[in-house]
């Protein structure tokens, strides 16, 4: 893939941030964050609100740079690259994606295929199957000459996630994927990840519902929201009732998943009504 | 010329519709709707063209047409084209082009399909420009061109830069822009009403935008600024199918967001900027000319379909307005504006029910 130069300064992840300070003068969202995120694995990045977790994912994707520090991709730094260099290997489903009015859902997934395409040439083999198999994986191939205006929530983040994979990367960040999706389709998505993660890609995803998070990731960040890793690992060792309490200020308990035997968080009852009043 | 077209092999994959066309180092998927389109527009541009040189006070026949264009005709005939009718027709249909891609390429830059160069101060400034020309003396047509294109570009840089804060513009362009050209419009209106009368009377007749007695060289300038921008708008309209998903989105497939807009911008100023030193403020062909490409390509509407059509829609309200108010001769703008404003109208009447 890439002459490796410079000498990687630690071998174990396709991505990750050194020492970062995230955010613009006045309003730092995070400082000296390291971060990587390990190959292969489906990392859920949890944390409160404004903990610079939309914004690591941006730094990690290179949307936004970083004030100090530096991301590496492939053991270099991803300044380096050229800017299409990096959308060939990693791609970011961003959390306000709008259409343009107007525009197909073919047309739209077409356009994952950007990086790999040149001025002059425009549309290849290549193009065509990586565009055919993303609707296919994501079940929109018969929406293909739909506008994306007409779709519901679930169609259209299913229609974006294909754009995300037409692109064909190895890596995929998706920032809060599920929002503004009722349950259903918010489990749809996940399935799609999982099912992704399965099929070799390494996936990164910004998760607010921390029961989802457990039981899709194999492994875990919380943030803080003062910007550090209050925790990382397995969901089984960071999803602890003391860290949902510290972070989210949430008295809890922890209980297997019924289903999958992942942790999961029920809150402690705080209702000062007698429960004799919800009889 | 070996152009290879493969027709798709497999038809129950209905994906992506269309032919992929090789062509030395050019590969493009070609959409049938965006070839049909581009036959309609180019013989609706033939049509206008013919009527444009055939009729007026001497009609002429096709024949004669075609003689004087193929370097055989009468006398008579050929002085009426190649004199009176043929540069002006070749005026309408160049600024019209330039007009319709610099639209297209804003309207998806700013992703508001209600955005035309006037929105970044660019028609305000010319204005501006073509006025102080006008009050410095300037007596052709050419100066005061220059006198506008030096007021909208020097007007959209410094929007532009009134915009950008921490390393990009994005939505504040417009907003900066709509302050700019209300202030910029009460400037004009103050340097019209304190000059000499015969320079606000000539500079209010220019602000209308015509095509009365444009010759070669006007269309010698334009196919020149054509020839050079053109090349500017394909790389410009391929950068745009990034940058329309929102600058997030751009950066994430690699086209760096901000130098994509600089790119898009500094394009389009420069057609609308020839194109109104040529022409003058013509209203709403930058406007209208995307719009009306959509029912054609049935989808979001290219820089070049939009150049066809902007072609097409102000060499037909120019022989529309010779032909109509005849013998007045109207400035085309005025037809132009007319019609803008009930499509505009129109269309926001009908944008309030369907969500397209």
């Amino acid at each position: 893939m890439t002459t490796m130069e410079e000498k990687p300064v630690q071998t174990a992840s396709r991505l990750r941030a050194e020492s970062v300070t995230l955010g613009y003068p006045g309003n730092i969202v995070a400082r000296s964050l390291t971060v990587s995120l390990p190959d292969d694995a489906f990392t859920a990045i949890v944390g409160p609100n404004a903990c610079g977790k939309s914004t690591l994912l941006k730094a990690l994707a290179r949307v936004t740079g970083t004030q100090q520090g530096s991301v590496y991709l492939d053991g270099r730094a991803i300044s380096s690259y050229g800017a299409k260099e990096v959308a060939r290997r990693l791609g970011l489903l961003a959390q306000s994606a709008t259409a343009p009015e107007g525009i197909t859902v073919g047309d739209l997934v077409a356009r994952g295929r950007y990086p790999h395409q040149t001025m002059l040439r425009q549309w290849s083999d290549a193009d065509e199957r990586a565009v055919n198999a993303a609707l296919a994986q994501t079940g929109v191939t018969d929406l293909a000459a739909r506008f994306v205006d007409e779709l519901s929530g679930g169609q259209r983040q299913r229609v974006w996630l294909a754009m995300a994979l037409a692109q064909e990367t190895s890596i995929l960040l998706l920032d809060e994927p599920t929002t503004f999706l009722d349950l259903g389709h918010q489990y749809e998505i996940l399935d799609l990840c999982a099912r992704l993660h399965a099929g070799g890609r390494t996936i990164a995803a910004v998760l607010h519902d921390l029961n989802q998070a457990a039981r899709y990731a194999t492994h875990v960040i919380a943030l803080a929201a003062d910007g550090t890793i209050a925790a990382e690992g397995p969901p089984e060792e960071v999803i602890t009732a003391e860290l949902v309490d510290g972070l989210f200020g949430l008295p809890c308990r922890i209980i297997p998943d019924p289903e999958t035997g992942t942790p999961m968080v029920v809150p402690r009852s705080r209702n000062t009504v007698p429960a004799a009043h919800y009889s | 010329m070996t152009a290879v077209l493969t027709k798709r092999r497999n038809a129950n994959r209905r994906a992506v519709t269309g032919w992929p066309v090789r062509l030395g180092p050019v590969a493009l998927l070609l959409k049938p709707r965006t070839v049909l389109a581009g036959f309609v527009l180019l013989a609706g541009i033939a049509a206008v063209t013919v009527t444009a040189l055939g009729t007026g006070e001497v009609d002429l026949t096709l024949d004669e047409i075609v003689a004087v264009l193929t370097g055989d005709g009468e006398p008579g005939p050929q002085f009426i084209i190649e004199t009176l009718r043929l540069p002006r027709a070749l005026t309408a249909l160049t600024v019209g082009a330039a007009l319709g891609a610099s639209g297209a390429l804003l309207q998806g830059m700013a992703r508001n399909p209600l955005v035309s160069p006037d929105i970044i101060g660019f028609t305000s400034g010319s204005a501006t420009g073509a006025i102080v020309s006008f009050i410095l003396g300037a007596d052709s047509l050419m100066q005061v061109g220059a006198g506008a294109l030096a007021g909208g570009t020097a007007a959209s840089l410094l929007v532009y830069l009134l915009a950008y804060r921490r390393g990009g513009t994005g939505p504040r362009l417009v907003l900066v822009g709509v302050g700019a050209t209300a202030a910029l419009t009460a400037f004009n209106s103050y340097l019209i009403s304190k000059a000499p009368i015969h320079d606000a009377m000539a500079a209010q007749s220019w602000l209308v935008g015509g095509l009365n007695n444009r010759g070669w060289d006007h269309v010698t300038v334009m196919a020149a600024a054509l020839a050079v921008l053109m090349p500017l708008v394909a790389v410009a309209a391929f950068r745009l199918r990034a940058l329309e998903l929102g600058d997030t989105t751009a950066q994430v497939l690699g086209a760096r967001a901000e130098a994509s807009r600089l790119l898009l911008l500094c394009t389009s100023v420069g057609l609308a900027a020839m194109a109104t030193a040529i022409a003058g403020p013509v209203a709403f062909v930058a406007f209208a000319a995307p719009h009306l490409t959509r029912p054609l390509t049935g989808g979001r509407p290219g820089p070049f379909a939009a150049a066809g059509m902007g072609a097409l829609l102000l060499a037909g309200c120019d022989v529309a307005t010779q032909r109509l108010f005849s013998p007045v001769p109207l400035p085309v703008g005025i037809l132009t504006a007319g019609l803008g404003g009930c499509y505009l109208a129109w269309m926001l009447a009908t944008s309030r029910r369907s969500h397209r």
